[in-house]
Parts: structure tokens; C-alpha cells; sequence
């Protein structure tokens, strides 16, 4: 398949969407779903296609085995001043985006065939709004990938702003629902918020570097650094370099739609959306974006020092807090929520620490910490997907997101209690399961970086391993199932399981792709090596953390309410995610809202509105004066005519003569 | 000078439409005043033809004595009933009248001063103006050509045609 | 004549008799027209053929007029100006 036809992938979903939303509320419900269904299908066909002619494939994408950035579309959409300043809107192929493709394509893929069996009744009742369901999902997939496969940050950046759309309509589904709407504003004004950091990050740097494109702005694979670039490193504000400070507001943008600390508010409160929305878009692919974004940038982060430390703490710092939030959550989402932000921010801080080798260019391990940030991107996306899923089919069941409702399913949903092992195992990093492989490179990265930091990371490692056995003894163990009602939870519909078992292989094998060879930031091949005495360690503290919780939940027993009660602040604080939402509570009610908002709001009010209000007063009330004269009598009107004809000889006259 | 004789005329026929137009518009009666309009009209038509326009006397006559006057009086038969008067006047309206009709009187009046000095003057030769001659001028589209006006009034002529048979008719 | 026109349409309240005040006005211009014509530009026709051209848009003026006023009185049955107030505001 010519790599010229990348631009179908997107296109089919977004045709899909307009197709879907427009015209589906006419079809029956069934044929919708299918259509989506199909329509999905083959974007997935069509983007592996892709994905396999670029790796594999003899082309222009690889000289030399080195695998080159291609443009394949190429559209200017906007030009203003004589052509100085150029959006264009196309297609980037390279390692990163054509792994994006697959990633994104295979998780949607098995969301919409899994919606097909979890959104087909809620509670009973058919689902409202199914077809609207099949729309967004459209829509959703195409700004995702509309956003991996960006030529310039402009376009990524409405790419970026159309993910957060799409999750927002996705997160408040259940329109009818207080704690969806909130959650749906929740997400968008945060990340919103991270959106305008990350538009002042595009100013400043196209500003200094004269171009959106990112080919332009860093040069094709790692070649040379746009000189705009480099000497507008030497101009400083407030002691940094301008690029730094560039790079760092880009980074928060990032770290908005990634949930690091202290942006990652939103994303448990995202978790009110359907189930499978979460599994697709806040677990495998838009809270990716940040880091996708780090990484499309990569080559200028590496000249920024400063900017890399600051992802570096602040990925490190994330990964500790979510895991520790986690091992308390007792809402199975929430705690694969903040599951989700403890890895994503892994993958956050392996990027970081791969600039700080220092021996970037030329070095032997240069680039390792990207090249396993990547893999675990790839990774995770699908036993993070998986997991999500898993959750679906358990709340399906049971109808309920709290795991003191559940227990003891394992004998009622063994290919779930099944998949959902296997999932714990890949993101524990059990060998021969995938996240060992790619979490093995980043500890890797991270001892490279400095024993500290390598510490840190194999604790978070453990601590994770720790959380999701705890969920999943919560769920599947514990003590018997009480069955409420007539009916016993059972394994759901072949649509949602059949999904389930895709991932679940995914999961397993996922880990033997020689990533090495195929994305790294510079597009030639990484020499990895099997760092035995990392992988022992890291694979020795899993099991520590595994065996932890089977100590503590395998079997109902009174340790974990004992050790709650003894470290009673700690627990709830970690329950409370460490008041986090209540110090955001305090910060926007009390300061911004009373300190700024509302004079502004009083000043809008009385004088501004006030203004206004006094002009159409006086307007309203001179019509209501002057209406009588309205009187729609004819003769009257000939009256004041008369009158007036005469006035106005009269003083024509008078003129005339004094004249 | 003019002959004594068109100034007798003159003057009687002036005095009709002046006391006709006055009893018109205050007689009490409709039917009286539509009658009171018809002579106004012929004296009118009177005047035309001591001016030497004799088409134009004989359209008068035709089109408002002859067409309009008759559908004056069908639609007051169609909407009174007979022997009933015009509801009294208010006095504010009488008064609003009559100044207003004062003033246009002065207005007029002042107007026309400026041209005192025609008064009396004789009516001069109008040269050979015959019916075929205004048929061709009517027709013509030169410098005194009246074709488009013509036309303009005979599309909106179709225009009332149409427009009164579409308001008018029952629904 | 014009002042008549003039007096009578101010101060009747019948439509049909308005519409007599109308025509008196429309005449007495008529008669300026064609006077003025005559005494003036003597060898000239226009101030006649605007008298003719007038004759025939009253005559259509009128026609629609009446039109209209039998519709009224149809529906309201009356022809009084001050009592039809139904599309007054």
C-alpha cells in the first residue's frame, strides 16, 4: 500500500463521523454500531498496512536503515503576509506516528466492537444516544490520529484542542448525570488550561524559529538543529533561555492532556464516561498525547537541559503520587485511573532522563530512555486498554464500580478474571509479558540517568505491581460472591469478550517486537541489550509487591482494615488523593473567585451592563413616549403634513425676504 | 383681452366648482356628496375644453364622470344603507380641518400670486393640435414621445385589474 | 377646490367619502397643470399629457381603493376610518 494513502486513515473515520451523526439517529440502532464497526475495521487494515509498508517496506522512508520523516500530504491552509507566515495542514510519517496508527487503530477497533455488546443496554433499557456514541467514537479517532500524524505544531495544536472536544462529549455522555457534567467541564477547563500554555509555548518558539513545521524547526532525523533554534538559545528571560521557556509552557500543555502532577485533577473524575470510552481515551490514547507531543519535539527538549529536568521531576514525582493513590482507591476506574497516570508519567520521565546521559550525539546508549518510552507507550495502550475493558465487562456484570460490591468473581467470569491476570501481570512486569520488556528499558534509562532516580522508578515499579494485584484479589477473591437478585454475573457477549482476548494476546507477546529497531529518535537502529541485573531487580520487587497483596487480599482477612486504622492519616489521605482536589477547590473558590472574579464580575454588572441597560431604558421608554403619534389614523398624518408644508413656506419665505 | 363672454363663462364655472367642491365635502349625505363630485368633475371638463383641450375634456368626462363617479356610487350603495347621515363631526377635528385647509388656501394662494400678471392676458394661438397628432406623440418614443409613460400606465392599469380582482374577490 | 379636497378628507370619517375629498385634490391639480401649460408654453403638451396620465392612474387608484374598502366593510361592515382598529397596535 503506497504510504501516499496514509491520508484514507483519517479520513474514514471522520467520514464515519459526519456519516454517523448526521444521518444515524435514522437508522436503526443495531446497523449504526455495525457501520461504525466496519468502518473502524478497515481504518485498522489500512493503517497496519501503512505501518508495515513504512517498517518494512523499500521506499523512500528508510536510506541507509535509516528511517526518514516523510511528508506525504501536504496542504497550505492559511497564508498571511506574503507568505511569511504559513499554516499547512498534511501527513508526517515517521517511526513514532506510524506506531501511533497502529496503536490508536487496534485499541478503537476493539472499543467499538466491545461497544457494540457494552452499549447496547444500560440497566436494562436500551441505551439512549447509541448512535451519538458511534459519532463521537469517530470523531475522537480521527482527531487522534489527526494529531500523530501532524507536519507542524499548529495543526497538532487543533488536533490537540479536538481530542479534549471529543473527550469532552465522550466524558459527559450521560448528559443526564450531575457528577458526567461536571466531570466533562472539569476535563476541558483543566486541560483548557494546559492548552493555553501550550499555544503561548507555540508563539514563543515560532516566533524565534520563523516556522510551524516540525521538519523545518529540527531538522529531518536528527540532522541539523534549525539555527534559528540554536541562536535563540542565547537570549534569556528571567535567567533561562527563551527555548527553555518555550519548551517548558509546550510541556505543560503536554502535561494538561497527560495528567502529570498537578494537571492529573481531571482524568479520575473522566472516568464517569462510558467504560470504554475510559479504556480508549483515557488509558490508551489521548493522555498519551503529552508525551507523544515530548516526544515529536525530542530533538529540541535535548538541547534544553532545564526543560528536561523539570519533566524529569515532575514525571517522577507523578509516578509516586498516582501509585500511591492508587493502592487505596476502593472505585476499581479511579484506582486504574491513577494507575494510568503513574505509567504514563514512566514514560514521561524515561524521556527526560534519555537527554541527560550527555552523550547524546553519537552515544552509545543515546536515546534509550525514548526508545523505551515509546515501547511502553505501545505497551501499555494495550494492556491498559485491556484492563479498562476488563472493568467494563465486571461493572457490566455487576452494575456497580465499587469493588466491595464485587468479590470472590472469578468463578462467575473466568475468561475475564483470566484477562484481567493477564494484564496485571504485563503492567506488574512479569516475564514473558509486555510490559517487562518495556518497563525493564526505562528502569534501565532511569540507573543510567543516576542510581537516585533508578531507585525511585523500581520502587514506583513495585508499589504498581502492589496496587493491581490489590484490584484484582478485591475483585475476583476476597470472599464469596453475594449474588443479588435472580441473576449470578456471568462472562459477557462474544463482542466484549472477544476483544478481551485479542488484548489479552496482544499483551502477552507485545513485548517481542524488536522496538530497537524499529522507533528511535533518530530513526537508525538501538542496540538493546538484556541488562540482567535491572531486569532481576525490577522483576524481584514485582514479585514482592504481588506477593504483598496476595499476603493482604487473597482471602478475606482483617490486616488491611488493621493496618489502615494504624496508619489512619496516611491511608485517608491517600483515599482523599492527598486533598489535592480540595486544595484546587480552595485555590479557584476562594482566590481567584473572590478575590478576582467577582470585583470584575461586579464591575461588568454595574458599569458595563449598567451602560447598556441605560441606553435601551432611555430608547424603550422615548418609543413608549412617541408611540401615539403612531396612530395609523390617515387623516391626522395629513394634518401634521399640512402643518409642516405650511412651517416650511412660511420660513422659506421669511428667509427669502430677508434676503 | 378676452372677449367678455369667455369670462362669464370663466367665472361660472369657477363658482360651480368651488360651491360644488364645498357641498361636497360637507353635506351629510354620501350619496349627495358622490352627486356634488360629479358636477365639480364636468365643470372641470368645462375648463378644459375653454382651454381648447378637447381630448383631454372628453377624457375627463369619460373616465371620471362616465367611470368613476358610477363606481363611487355602486360602492356606497354597496356599504350604506339608504337615508343613513355621516356620523356629527367633533368640533377639534372641524377646527384641525379648516386650518389646515386655510393654510393650504394661503399656501396656494401665495403660490399663485407670483403669476398675477397672467391674469387678464388673452389666451394666445395654440397652433394645429389634433387627435391624430397626440396619438403619435403618445406613440413616439422622440424628444416629446410619450410611449414609456404610456406603457408604464397601461402595466399598472393591468396591475389594478389584477389587484382588484384579487382583493375583491370572495374567499 | 384643493383646500376643499383638503378640508374634506381631514374631517370625514367614511372612507368612501375621503376618497371623493381625494379626487377633488387630484382634479384641482389637474386643472393647475393644464392652466399653466396653456398660458405658459402654449405651443408645448406636456403639462396635458401629465393631466392625462393622472386621470388614468386615479382612475386605477380608485378602482383599487373601492376594492379594498368593499373588502373592509365585508369584514367588518363598516367604512368608518376611526373604528377599523383591529391591526392597530
Amino acid at each position: 500500500m503506497p504510504l501516499s494513502s496514509t491520508i484514507y486513515v483519517l479520513a474514514i473515520p471522520f467520514f464515519m463521523f459526519l456519516f454517523l451523526g448526521l444521518v444515524g439517529v435514522k437508522m436503526p440502532r443495531k446497523i449504526t454500531g455495525v457501520l461504525g464497526v466496519l468502518g473502524m475495521a478497515v481504518t485498522t487494515v489500512w493503517a497496519y498496512a501503512i505501518a508495515f509498508t513504512y517498517f518494512f517496506g523499500d521506499g523512500p522512508q528508510k536510506v541507509n536503515d535509516v528511517y526518514q520523516q516523510l511528508v506525504t500530504t501536504d496542504w497550505t491552509w492559511l497564508s498571511f503576509y506574503a507568505d511569511k507566515l504559513v499554516v499547512k495542514l498534511g501527513v508526517l510519517l515517521d517511526p513514532i506516528s506510524a506506531m501511533m496508527l497502529v496503536v490508536i487503530c487496534t485499541v478503537s477497533f476493539m472499543v467499538h466492537l466491545y461497544s457494540l455488546g457494552y452499549m447496547s443496554d444500560h440497566d436494562g433499557n436500551p441505551e439512549k444516544g447509541f448512535q451519538r456514541y458511534y459519532a463521537d467514537l469517530a470523531l475522537f479517532t480521527f482527531s487522534m490520529l489527526g494529531l500523530v500524524v501532524s507536519t507542524n505544531i499548529f495543526q497538532m495544536f487543533i488536533f490537540f484542542e479536538m481530542v479534549g472536544v471529543s473527550s469532552y462529549l465522550l466524558i459527559g455522555f450521560y448528559y443526564g448525570l450531575q457528577p458526567a457534567n461536571h466531570a466533562s467541564k472539569k476535563a476541558f477547563i483543566v486541560t483548557r488550561l494546559a492548552d493555553l500554555f501550550f499555544l503561548i509555548g507555540i508563539m514563543i518558539l515560532s516566533f524565534y524559529t520563523k516556522t510551524f513545521d516540525f521538519k523545518e524547526m529540527m531538522g529531518a532525523n536528527g540532522g541539523t538543529i534549525c539555527n534559528a533554534f540554536t541562536s535563540a538559545q542565547g537570549l534569556t528571560f528571567m535567567g533561562c533561555s527563551v527555548t527553555g521557556w518555550a519548551l517548558t509552557f509546550i510541556f505543560i500543555g503536554g502535561a494538561g492532556k497527560s495528567a502529570m502532577y498537578p494537571l492529573h485533577i481531571w482524568l479520575p473524575d473522566a472516568m464517569e464516561g462510558p467504560t470504554p470510552v475510559s479504556a480508549l481515551i483515557h488509558a490508551a490514547t489521548m493522555v498519551v498525547a503529552g508525551v507523544f507531543l515530548v516526544a515529536r519535539m525530542f530533538p529540541l527538549y535535548v538541547l534544553e537541559q532545564g526543560a528536561m529536568d523539570i519533566i524529569c521531576v515532575v514525571g517522577a514525582f507523578t509516578a509516586f503520587y498516582a501509585a500511591a493513590v492508587a493502592c487505596t482507591q476502593s472505585d476499581i476506574k479511579r484506582a486504574l485511573a491513577f494507575s494510568t497516570i503513574s505509567q504514563i508519567a514512566f514514560m514521561m520521565t524515561s524521556l527526560a532522563v534519555s537527554s541527560a546521559q550527555g552523550k547524546l550525539i553519537g552515544g552509545h546508549e543515546a536515546g534509550l530512555g525514548y526508545m523505551a518510552s515509546m515501547f511502553h507507550l505501545f505497551t501499555h495502550a494495550m494492556f491498559k486498554a485491556l484492563l479498562f475493558l476488563c472493568a467494563g465487562a465486571i461493572i457490566h456484570a455487576v452494575h456497580s464500580n465499587e469493588n466491595s460490591k464485587m468479590h470472590g468473581l472469578h468463578k462467575y467470569m473466568p475468561i475475564t478474571s483470566i484477562a484481567f491476570l493477564i494484564g496485571c501481570l504485563a503492567i506488574a512486569g512479569i516475564p514473558p509479558f509486555a510490559g517487562f520488556f518495556s518497563k525493564d528499558e526505562i528502569l534501565v534509562a532511569c540507573y543510567e540517568k543516576g542510581i537516585g532516580w533508578g531507585l525511585w522508578m523500581s520502587m514506583v515499579a513495585g508499589m504498581t505491581a502492589f496496587y493491581m494485584f490489590r484490584i484484582y484479589y478485591l475483585i475476583f477473591f476476597w470472599k464469596k460472591h453475594e449474588v443479588h437478585g435472580e441473576h449470578a454475573p456471568k462472562d459477557q457477549p462474544w463482542t466484549m469478550t472477544l476483544p478481551l482476548i485479542i488484548l489479552a494476546a496482544i499483551s502477552v507477546v507485545a513485548g517481542f517486537v524488536p522496538f530497537g529497531d524499529l522507533v528511535t529518535w533518530n530513526g537508525k537502529p538501538l542496540e538493546t541489550h538484556m541488562n540482567w541485573s535491572v531486569a532481576g531487580a525490577s522483576v524481584g520487587i514485582a514479585l514482592i509487591g504481588i506477593g504483598l497483596a496476595t499476603v493482604m487480599y487473597r482471602k478475606e482477612n482483617p490486616l488491611p482494615d488493621k493496618l489502615a486504622t494504624m496508619f489512619k492519616g496516611l491511608w485517608t489521605a491517600s483515599y482523599k488523593r492527598f486533598y489535592m482536589d480540595e486544595l484546587y477547590q480552595f485555590i479557584t473558590h476562594k482566590i481567584i473567585f473572590q478575590g478576582i472574579s467577582k470585583p470584575i464580575a461586579w464591575f461588568d454588572r454595574i458599569i458595563i451592563d449598567g451602560f447598556f441597560n441605560l441606553l435601551g431604558n432611555v430608547t424603550n421608554s422615548a418609543s413608549f413616549g412617541i408611540r401615539k403619534m403612531q396612530s395609523g389614523s390617515v387623516q391626522g398624518y395629513v394634518s401634521y403634513y399640512i402643518i409642516g408644508a405650511v412651517l416650511l413656506a412660511a420660513i422659506t419665505g421669511a428667509v427669502i425676504l430677508c434676503i | 383681452m378676452e372677449s367678455l363672454g369667455n369670462v362669464i363663462m370663466y367665472v361660472i364655472i369657477a363658482l360651480t366648482i368651488i360651491v360644488f367642491s364645498v357641498l361636497a365635502v360637507t353635506t351629510k349625505k354620501i350619496l349627495r356628496s358622490a352627486t356634488y363630485l360629479l358636477f365639480v368633475l364636468l365643470a372641470t371638463a368645462a375648463i378644459y375644453f375653454q382651454m381648447d383641450y378637447e381630448f383631454l375634456g372628453a377624457t375627463q368626462i369619460a373616465v371620471y364622470a362616465g367611470g368613476i363617479v358610477v363606481l363611487f356610487v355602486f360602492a356606497i350603495m354597496l356599504t350604506h344603507k339608504p337615508g343613513e347621515d355621516a356620523a356629527p363631526l367633533t368640533s377639534h377635528k372641524r377646527i384641525l380641518g379648516l386650518v389646515a385647509c386655510g393654510s393650504g388656501v394661503v399656501l396656494c394662494g401665495v403660490a399663485l400670486f407670483g403669476y398675477a400678471k397672467f391674469c387678464g392676458q388673452s389666451l394666445t394661438e395654440m397652433g394645429d393640435f389634433t387627435i391624430d397628432k397626440l396619438g403619435e406623440m403618445l406613440l413616439s418614443t422622440d424628444k416629446f414621445g410619450y410611449l414609456l409613460p404610456f406603457e408604464a400606465v397601461s402595466v399598472l392599469l393591468l396591475a389594478c385589474i389584477i389587484g382588484g380582482v384579487v382583493i375583491a374577490r370572495k374567499r | 377646490m384643493f383646500g376643499c379636497g383638503l378640508y374634506g378628507f381631514i374631517t370625514r370619517k367614511n372612507m368612501i367619502a375621503m376618497l371623493i375629498s381625494l379626487e377633488l385634490m387630484l382634479n384641482s391639480v389637474d386643472i393647475n397643470f393644464v392652466v399653466f401649460n396653456r398660458y405658459l408654453f402654449p405651443a408645448q403638451y406636456e403639462g396635458m399629457f401629465f393631466s392625462l396620465f393622472a386621470i388614468a392612474i386615479a382612475a386605477a387608484e380608485t378602482a383599487v381603493a373601492i376594492a379594498i374598502i368593499i373588502n373592509v366593510y365585508r369584514l367588518a361592515k363598516n367604512v368608518d376610518i376611526n373604528q377599523i382598529t383591529k391591526m392597530k397596535f
